[in-house]
Protein backbone atom coordinates (compact mmCIF):
# COMPACT_ATOMS: atom_id res chain seq x y z
CA UNK A 1 0.00 0.00 0.00
CA UNK A 2 2.87 2.71 0.86
CA UNK A 3 4.97 3.58 -1.48
CA UNK A 4 2.19 3.78 -3.92
CA UNK A 5 0.93 7.25 -3.11
CA UNK A 6 2.31 8.82 -5.56
CA UNK A 7 1.00 6.68 -8.84
CA UNK A 8 -2.85 5.97 -9.16
CA UNK A 9 -2.15 4.83 -12.10
CA UNK A 10 -4.36 1.54 -12.70
CA UNK A 11 -1.14 -0.36 -14.03
CA UNK A 12 0.65 0.27 -10.55
CA UNK A 13 -2.11 -1.31 -8.16
CA UNK A 14 -0.81 -4.59 -6.36
CA UNK A 15 -2.88 -7.77 -7.16
CA UNK A 16 -4.68 -7.61 -4.42
CA UNK A 17 -6.00 -4.50 -5.27
CA UNK A 18 -6.91 -5.65 -8.88
CA UNK A 19 -8.75 -8.55 -7.14
CA UNK A 20 -10.96 -6.26 -5.20
CA UNK A 21 -11.78 -3.98 -7.74
CA UNK A 22 -12.64 -6.99 -10.32
CA UNK A 23 -14.88 -8.18 -7.77
CA UNK A 24 -16.63 -5.10 -6.85
CA UNK A 25 -17.08 -4.59 -11.02
CA UNK A 26 -18.52 -7.51 -11.41
CA UNK A 27 -21.01 -8.26 -8.57
CA UNK A 28 -22.46 -4.79 -9.05
CA UNK A 29 -22.42 -5.10 -12.89
CA UNK A 30 -24.64 -8.27 -12.47
CA UNK A 31 -26.90 -6.57 -10.18
CA UNK A 32 -25.89 -9.26 -6.58
CA UNK A 33 -24.45 -6.08 -4.69
CA UNK A 34 -26.02 -2.43 -4.42
CA UNK A 35 -23.13 -0.02 -4.69
CA UNK A 36 -25.12 2.25 -2.00
CA UNK A 37 -25.20 -0.67 0.43
CA UNK A 38 -21.18 -1.14 0.10
CA UNK A 39 -20.49 2.72 0.93
CA UNK A 40 -23.93 2.31 3.96
CA UNK A 41 -21.68 -0.73 5.36
CA UNK A 42 -18.31 1.39 5.08
CA UNK A 43 -19.64 4.24 6.34
CA UNK A 44 -21.38 2.70 9.39
CA UNK A 45 -18.13 0.56 10.60
CA UNK A 46 -15.87 3.84 9.73
CA UNK A 47 -17.67 6.54 11.63
CA UNK A 48 -20.95 5.41 13.62
CA UNK A 49 -19.30 2.43 15.76
CA UNK A 50 -17.17 2.32 17.60
CA UNK A 51 -15.34 1.67 21.23
CA UNK A 52 -17.61 4.62 22.40
CA UNK A 53 -20.38 2.76 22.46
CA UNK A 54 -18.80 0.20 25.08
CA UNK A 55 -17.44 3.20 26.77
CA UNK A 56 -20.76 4.27 27.33
CA UNK A 57 -22.19 0.62 28.63
CA UNK A 58 -19.05 0.62 31.10
CA UNK A 59 -19.50 4.01 32.60
CA UNK A 60 -23.18 3.90 33.12
CA UNK A 61 -22.29 0.37 34.89
CA UNK A 62 -19.59 2.11 36.91
CA UNK A 63 -22.21 4.86 37.97
CA UNK A 64 -25.92 3.05 38.72
CA UNK A 65 -25.32 -0.50 40.49
CA UNK A 66 -29.00 -2.00 38.98
CA UNK A 67 -27.05 -1.51 35.51
CA UNK A 68 -24.53 -3.16 36.62
CA UNK A 69 -26.21 -5.97 37.57
CA UNK A 70 -28.01 -6.48 34.99
CA UNK A 71 -24.69 -6.02 32.05
CA UNK A 72 -23.65 -9.22 34.45
CA UNK A 73 -26.72 -10.78 34.21
CA UNK A 74 -28.10 -10.60 30.71
CA UNK A 75 -25.23 -8.55 29.09
CA UNK A 76 -27.58 -8.40 25.26
CA UNK A 77 -30.76 -7.17 26.75
CA UNK A 78 -28.59 -4.40 29.12
CA UNK A 79 -26.76 -3.39 26.39
CA UNK A 80 -29.66 -3.27 23.75
CA UNK A 81 -31.39 -1.21 26.25
CA UNK A 82 -28.49 1.24 25.67
CA UNK A 83 -29.41 1.01 21.85
CA UNK A 84 -26.41 -1.05 20.88
CA UNK A 85 -26.93 -4.56 18.87
CA UNK A 86 -27.01 -6.46 15.72
CA UNK A 87 -24.34 -8.21 14.00
CA UNK A 88 -21.55 -9.40 15.78
CA UNK A 89 -23.14 -8.42 19.13
CA UNK A 90 -26.43 -10.38 19.24
CA UNK A 91 -25.04 -12.66 22.19
CA UNK A 92 -23.28 -10.59 24.52
CA UNK A 93 -21.87 -11.26 28.27
CA UNK A 94 -19.83 -9.36 30.20
CA UNK A 95 -17.07 -10.25 32.30
CA UNK A 96 -15.53 -7.88 35.72
CA UNK A 97 -12.66 -6.84 36.36
CA UNK A 98 -11.81 -6.89 39.92
CA UNK A 99 -9.01 -6.27 42.16
CA UNK A 100 -8.65 -10.53 42.11
CA UNK A 101 -9.98 -11.18 38.57
CA UNK A 102 -8.56 -10.01 35.21
CA UNK A 103 -10.38 -10.80 32.20
CA UNK A 104 -8.62 -10.93 28.69
CA UNK A 105 -10.43 -11.65 25.58
CA UNK A 106 -9.56 -13.63 22.35
CA UNK A 107 -10.94 -15.17 19.30
CA UNK A 108 -8.15 -17.70 18.87
CA UNK A 109 -9.67 -19.30 15.73
CA UNK A 110 -10.43 -16.46 13.78
CA UNK A 111 -11.48 -13.06 14.75
CA UNK A 112 -14.57 -13.06 16.70
CA UNK A 113 -15.24 -9.50 18.44
CA UNK A 114 -17.89 -7.27 19.73
CA UNK A 115 -18.84 -4.83 16.49
CA UNK A 116 -22.03 -3.09 17.89
CA UNK A 117 -19.66 -1.84 21.55
CA UNK A 118 -16.51 -1.76 20.62
CA UNK A 119 -16.37 -1.65 16.24
CA UNK A 120 -14.36 -3.53 14.00
CA UNK A 121 -10.97 -5.17 15.82
CA UNK A 122 -7.66 -3.79 15.63
CA UNK A 123 -5.05 -5.56 13.37
CA UNK A 124 -3.41 -6.60 16.49
CA UNK A 125 -6.08 -8.51 17.76
CA UNK A 126 -6.71 -10.47 14.56
CA UNK A 127 -2.85 -11.28 13.90
CA UNK A 128 -1.54 -14.30 14.45
CA UNK A 129 0.86 -13.42 17.20
CA UNK A 130 -1.73 -12.54 19.84
CA UNK A 131 -3.93 -15.09 19.31
CA UNK A 132 -1.69 -18.20 19.62
CA UNK A 133 0.17 -16.71 22.34
CA UNK A 134 -2.44 -15.16 24.79
CA UNK A 135 -4.09 -17.92 25.85
CA UNK A 136 -0.96 -19.92 26.48
CA UNK A 137 1.00 -17.00 27.71
CA UNK A 138 -1.90 -13.72 28.70
CA UNK A 139 0.85 -11.98 31.71
CA UNK A 140 3.27 -12.01 28.98
CA UNK A 141 1.19 -10.42 26.46
CA UNK A 142 -0.13 -8.21 28.94
CA UNK A 143 2.81 -6.85 29.66
CA UNK A 144 3.88 -6.12 26.30
CA UNK A 145 0.30 -3.85 26.51
CA UNK A 146 2.21 -2.65 29.65
CA UNK A 147 -0.06 -4.40 31.57
CA UNK A 148 1.56 -5.46 34.72
CA UNK A 149 -0.60 -7.86 37.14
CA UNK A 150 0.19 -8.72 40.82
CA UNK A 151 1.27 -13.12 40.61
CA UNK A 152 -2.15 -13.42 42.70
CA UNK A 153 -4.55 -11.94 40.69
CA UNK A 154 -6.49 -14.89 38.65
CA UNK A 155 -6.18 -14.53 34.65
CA UNK A 156 -9.21 -15.57 32.90
CA UNK A 157 -8.65 -15.76 28.83
CA UNK A 158 -12.25 -15.77 26.85
CA UNK A 159 -11.84 -17.59 23.64
CA UNK A 160 -14.60 -16.63 21.70
CA UNK A 161 -15.33 -20.36 19.73
CA UNK A 162 -19.08 -19.38 20.01
CA UNK A 163 -21.12 -16.42 18.71
CA UNK A 164 -21.14 -15.10 22.35
CA UNK A 165 -19.37 -12.12 22.20
CA UNK A 166 -17.20 -11.34 25.19
CA UNK A 167 -17.31 -7.65 26.56
CA UNK A 168 -14.57 -6.87 30.04
CA UNK A 169 -16.01 -4.71 32.35
CA UNK A 170 -12.69 -2.61 33.62
CA UNK A 171 -12.12 -1.64 37.42
CA UNK A 172 -13.14 1.74 37.94
CA UNK A 173 -10.05 3.92 38.33
CA UNK A 174 -9.75 4.83 41.89
CA UNK A 175 -9.94 9.01 42.99
CA UNK A 176 -13.04 8.95 40.38
CA UNK A 177 -15.79 8.83 42.62
CA UNK A 178 -16.35 12.98 41.73
CA UNK A 179 -16.88 11.76 38.05
CA UNK A 180 -20.16 11.55 36.19
CA UNK A 181 -21.34 8.58 33.64
CA UNK A 182 -19.69 11.30 30.79
CA UNK A 183 -16.30 11.40 32.65
CA UNK A 184 -16.00 8.63 33.22
CA UNK A 185 -16.44 7.75 29.97
CA UNK A 186 -13.15 9.34 29.01
CA UNK A 187 -11.46 6.82 30.62
CA UNK A 188 -12.97 3.94 29.45
CA UNK A 189 -10.74 2.66 25.90
CA UNK A 190 -10.97 0.11 23.77
CA UNK A 191 -8.04 -2.01 24.98
CA UNK A 192 -9.69 -1.72 28.41
CA UNK A 193 -13.20 -3.78 27.11
CA UNK A 194 -10.90 -6.51 25.27
CA UNK A 195 -8.86 -6.88 28.79
CA UNK A 196 -5.21 -6.27 27.63
CA UNK A 197 -4.96 -2.34 29.23
CA UNK A 198 -6.44 -1.24 32.52
CA UNK A 199 -8.93 1.80 32.45
CA UNK A 200 -7.46 4.59 32.25
CA UNK A 201 -6.06 6.81 35.40
CA UNK A 202 -8.28 9.78 36.17
CA UNK A 203 -5.54 11.99 36.11
CA UNK A 204 -4.25 10.98 32.44
CA UNK A 205 -7.79 12.23 31.50
CA UNK A 206 -7.27 14.36 28.40
CA UNK B 1 -8.42 -29.03 7.45
CA UNK B 2 -9.93 -28.93 10.78
CA UNK B 3 -5.99 -29.17 12.30
CA UNK B 4 -5.20 -25.94 9.88
CA UNK B 5 -2.75 -22.90 10.67
CA UNK B 6 -5.88 -20.92 11.47
CA UNK B 7 -6.37 -23.14 14.80
CA UNK B 8 -3.15 -21.41 16.70
CA UNK B 9 -3.73 -21.16 20.14
CA UNK B 10 -0.97 -22.37 22.11
CA UNK B 11 1.42 -21.70 19.54
CA UNK B 12 4.74 -19.85 19.96
CA UNK B 13 7.14 -18.02 17.35
CA UNK B 14 4.27 -16.02 14.95
CA UNK B 15 6.15 -13.02 15.43
CA UNK B 16 6.54 -10.24 17.43
CA UNK B 17 2.97 -8.39 18.53
CA UNK B 18 2.85 -4.92 16.96
CA UNK B 19 0.33 -2.89 18.16
CA UNK B 20 -0.37 0.32 16.18
CA UNK B 21 -1.51 3.19 18.26
CA UNK B 22 -4.11 5.12 16.90
CA UNK B 23 -4.83 2.73 14.57
CA UNK B 24 -7.19 3.57 11.65
CA UNK B 25 -10.26 1.73 10.59
CA UNK B 26 -8.99 0.84 7.49
CA UNK B 27 -5.61 0.92 6.52
CA UNK B 28 -6.34 1.12 2.32
CA UNK B 29 -9.36 1.76 0.48
CA UNK B 30 -9.24 -1.83 -1.12
CA UNK B 31 -9.73 -3.05 2.70
CA UNK B 32 -12.52 -0.86 2.66
CA UNK B 33 -14.08 -2.59 -0.53
CA UNK B 34 -13.53 -6.18 0.68
CA UNK B 35 -14.83 -5.80 4.07
CA UNK B 36 -18.18 -4.21 2.61
CA UNK B 37 -18.40 -6.64 -0.23
CA UNK B 38 -17.75 -9.90 1.99
CA UNK B 39 -20.99 -8.01 3.91
CA UNK B 40 -22.76 -7.44 0.87
CA UNK B 41 -22.46 -10.62 -0.52
CA UNK B 42 -23.45 -12.77 2.92
CA UNK B 43 -26.31 -10.64 3.03
CA UNK B 44 -27.53 -12.83 -0.50
CA UNK B 45 -28.25 -15.46 1.76
CA UNK B 46 -26.80 -18.42 -0.23
CA UNK B 47 -24.27 -19.28 2.58
CA UNK B 48 -23.78 -18.69 6.54
CA UNK B 49 -21.42 -17.32 8.63
CA UNK B 50 -20.27 -20.75 9.75
CA UNK B 51 -19.37 -21.50 5.80
CA UNK B 52 -17.31 -18.60 5.29
CA UNK B 53 -15.57 -19.03 7.89
CA UNK B 54 -14.60 -22.25 7.08
CA UNK B 55 -13.47 -21.08 3.42
CA UNK B 56 -11.19 -18.90 5.00
CA UNK B 57 -9.71 -22.17 6.90
CA UNK B 58 -9.52 -23.45 3.55
CA UNK B 59 -6.65 -20.69 2.57
CA UNK B 60 -3.21 -23.01 2.07
CA UNK B 61 -1.45 -22.62 5.48
CA UNK B 62 1.82 -20.90 4.39
CA UNK B 63 -0.73 -17.84 2.40
CA UNK B 64 -2.66 -17.76 5.78
CA UNK B 65 0.21 -16.76 7.58
CA UNK B 66 1.58 -14.40 5.46
CA UNK B 67 -1.09 -12.19 4.31
CA UNK B 68 -3.37 -9.84 6.19
CA UNK B 69 -7.05 -10.33 7.46
CA UNK B 70 -8.55 -8.44 4.89
CA UNK B 71 -6.90 -10.52 2.18
CA UNK B 72 -8.25 -14.21 4.21
CA UNK B 73 -11.57 -12.47 4.16
CA UNK B 74 -10.85 -12.00 -0.21
CA UNK B 75 -9.77 -15.43 -0.27
CA UNK B 76 -13.05 -16.21 1.35
CA UNK B 77 -15.18 -14.18 -0.40
CA UNK B 78 -13.54 -15.36 -4.04
CA UNK B 79 -14.16 -19.28 -3.07
CA UNK B 80 -17.61 -18.33 -1.99
CA UNK B 81 -18.71 -16.54 -5.14
CA UNK B 82 -17.33 -19.02 -6.84
CA UNK B 83 -18.67 -22.29 -5.69
CA UNK B 84 -22.06 -20.41 -5.25
CA UNK B 85 -22.11 -19.31 -9.23
CA UNK B 86 -21.67 -15.77 -8.70
CA UNK B 87 -18.87 -15.44 -10.88
CA UNK B 88 -16.52 -18.15 -12.55
CA UNK B 89 -12.71 -18.38 -13.16
CA UNK B 90 -12.79 -16.78 -16.44
CA UNK B 91 -14.34 -13.58 -14.99
CA UNK B 92 -12.49 -12.98 -11.81
CA UNK B 93 -9.28 -13.56 -14.71
CA UNK B 94 -10.26 -11.21 -16.58
CA UNK B 95 -12.74 -8.65 -14.73
CA UNK B 96 -15.28 -8.91 -17.61
CA UNK B 97 -19.03 -10.60 -17.43
CA UNK B 98 -19.67 -13.76 -18.82
CA UNK B 99 -23.07 -13.87 -20.49
CA UNK B 100 -22.75 -17.70 -20.69
CA UNK B 101 -22.57 -17.76 -16.57
CA UNK B 102 -26.18 -18.83 -15.62
CA UNK B 103 -27.47 -16.07 -13.05
CA UNK B 104 -28.09 -16.95 -9.19
CA UNK B 105 -31.48 -17.52 -8.37
CA UNK B 106 -33.03 -16.23 -5.05
CA UNK B 107 -30.00 -14.03 -4.18
CA UNK B 108 -31.11 -11.76 -1.65
CA UNK B 109 -30.46 -8.04 -2.57
CA UNK B 110 -28.90 -5.97 0.24
CA UNK B 111 -30.30 -2.13 -0.85
CA UNK B 112 -28.62 0.51 0.52
CA UNK B 113 -31.25 1.65 2.37
CA UNK B 114 -31.80 -1.13 4.21
CA UNK B 115 -27.98 -1.56 5.37
CA UNK B 116 -28.74 0.28 8.73
CA UNK B 117 -32.04 -2.01 9.53
CA UNK B 118 -30.18 -5.16 8.73
CA UNK B 119 -27.08 -4.60 10.21
CA UNK B 120 -28.74 -4.02 13.61
CA UNK B 121 -31.24 -7.46 13.22
CA UNK B 122 -28.06 -9.43 12.79
CA UNK B 123 -28.34 -12.96 13.05
CA UNK B 124 -29.28 -14.66 16.39
CA UNK B 125 -27.92 -18.34 16.56
CA UNK B 126 -30.21 -19.00 19.74
CA UNK B 127 -32.65 -21.68 18.51
CA UNK B 128 -35.52 -22.91 20.50
CA UNK B 129 -35.57 -26.62 20.97
CA UNK B 130 -36.96 -29.24 23.09
CA UNK B 131 -33.86 -30.60 24.81
CA UNK B 132 -32.16 -31.43 28.14
CA UNK B 133 -28.56 -30.22 28.96
CA UNK B 134 -26.59 -33.25 28.98
CA UNK B 135 -24.39 -31.54 31.71
CA UNK B 136 -24.69 -29.61 34.46
CA UNK B 137 -22.90 -26.07 35.97
CA UNK B 138 -19.87 -27.22 38.11
CA UNK B 139 -19.57 -30.75 36.95
CA UNK B 140 -16.18 -31.91 35.06
CA UNK B 141 -16.27 -32.60 31.25
CA UNK B 142 -13.86 -33.67 29.30
CA UNK B 143 -13.23 -32.17 24.96
CA UNK B 144 -13.44 -35.53 22.65
CA UNK B 145 -9.92 -35.62 21.07
CA UNK B 146 -11.73 -35.94 17.60
CA UNK B 147 -10.24 -34.56 14.38
CA UNK B 148 -12.76 -33.72 11.62
CA UNK B 149 -11.50 -32.77 8.23
CA UNK B 150 -14.43 -30.11 8.36
CA UNK B 151 -15.36 -27.39 9.92
CA UNK B 152 -15.29 -27.36 13.69
CA UNK B 153 -14.59 -25.00 16.70
CA UNK B 154 -13.26 -26.97 19.49
CA UNK B 155 -9.80 -25.48 19.46
CA UNK B 156 -7.00 -28.18 19.16
CA UNK B 157 -5.50 -27.11 22.15
CA UNK B 158 -8.58 -28.24 24.54
CA UNK B 159 -8.86 -31.65 22.97
CA UNK B 160 -8.88 -34.85 25.43
CA UNK B 161 -8.17 -31.97 27.95
CA UNK B 162 -10.92 -31.59 31.16
CA UNK B 163 -12.71 -28.47 32.42
CA UNK B 164 -15.52 -27.15 34.76
CA UNK B 165 -18.63 -26.39 32.95
CA UNK B 166 -19.06 -23.04 33.93
CA UNK B 167 -21.98 -21.80 32.45
CA UNK B 168 -24.53 -22.34 29.96
CA UNK B 169 -25.13 -20.03 27.17
CA UNK B 170 -27.74 -21.62 25.65
CA UNK B 171 -29.02 -23.66 22.42
CA UNK B 172 -26.92 -22.89 19.47
CA UNK B 173 -26.57 -23.53 16.21
CA UNK B 174 -24.12 -26.35 15.85
CA UNK B 175 -21.28 -24.66 13.17
CA UNK B 176 -19.80 -27.88 12.50
CA UNK B 177 -22.96 -28.95 10.88
CA UNK B 178 -23.69 -25.47 9.54
CA UNK B 179 -20.70 -24.76 8.18
CA UNK B 180 -20.90 -28.08 6.43
CA UNK B 181 -24.32 -27.84 4.15
CA UNK B 182 -25.65 -30.31 6.91
CA UNK B 183 -27.99 -28.24 8.59
CA UNK B 184 -27.98 -26.12 11.86
CA UNK B 185 -28.48 -28.90 14.40
CA UNK B 186 -29.06 -26.83 17.51
CA UNK B 187 -28.25 -28.15 20.67
CA UNK B 188 -26.91 -27.06 24.07
CA UNK B 189 -23.18 -25.32 24.14
CA UNK B 190 -21.11 -24.55 27.34
CA UNK B 191 -18.75 -22.35 28.91
CA UNK B 192 -15.90 -24.48 30.30
CA UNK B 193 -13.15 -23.28 32.22
CA UNK B 194 -9.82 -24.67 32.18
CA UNK B 195 -6.78 -24.66 33.85
CA UNK B 196 -3.51 -23.37 32.73
CA UNK B 197 -2.20 -26.50 33.97
CA UNK B 198 -4.65 -28.96 32.44
CA UNK B 199 -4.06 -27.00 28.91
CA UNK B 200 -0.27 -25.88 29.02
CA UNK B 201 1.15 -28.40 31.44
CA UNK B 202 2.26 -28.76 35.21
CA UNK B 203 4.13 -25.77 35.08
CA UNK B 204 1.63 -23.19 34.00
CA UNK B 205 1.14 -20.74 36.50
CA UNK B 206 -1.84 -21.91 38.50
CA UNK B 207 -3.44 -18.26 38.61
CA UNK B 208 -4.69 -18.63 34.85
CA UNK B 209 -7.47 -19.90 33.06
CA UNK B 210 -8.79 -20.06 30.32
CA UNK B 211 -12.56 -20.60 29.23
CA UNK B 212 -13.84 -21.72 25.80
CA UNK B 213 -17.76 -21.78 24.23
CA UNK B 214 -17.65 -25.82 23.54
CA UNK B 215 -21.01 -27.53 22.27
CA UNK B 216 -22.27 -30.77 24.04
CA UNK B 217 -21.07 -32.82 20.93
CA UNK B 218 -17.45 -31.95 21.80
CA UNK B 219 -18.10 -33.21 24.94
CA UNK B 220 -17.87 -36.71 27.38
CA UNK B 221 -18.21 -37.10 30.96
CA UNK B 222 -15.34 -38.35 33.05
Amino acid sequence: MSGHDHDHDHSHLSDTELRVRTLESLLTEKGYVDPDALNALIDTYEFKVGPRNGAKVVARAWTEPDYKNWLLTDATAAIAEMDFEGRQGEHMAVVENTAEIHNVVVCTLCSCYPWPVLGLPPVWYKSSPYRSRVVIDPRGVLEEFGTELSDDVEVRVWDSTSEMRYLVLPERPAGTDNLNAAELQELVTRDSMIGVRKALSANTEA
Amino acid sequence: MVDGVHDMGGMDGLGPLEVEENEPWFHAEWERRAFALTLAAGASGKWNLDKSRYERELMPGPDYLTTSYYEHWLYGLEQLLLEYGFVNEGELASGKTDPKQPKVVDARYLEGANVEKVLRKGGSVLREADLTPAFSEGEMVRVINRHPLSHTRAPRYTRGRQGMLDRVPGILVFPDSNAMGDGEQPHYCYSVRFSAAELWGQDADEKNFVYVDLWENYLENL
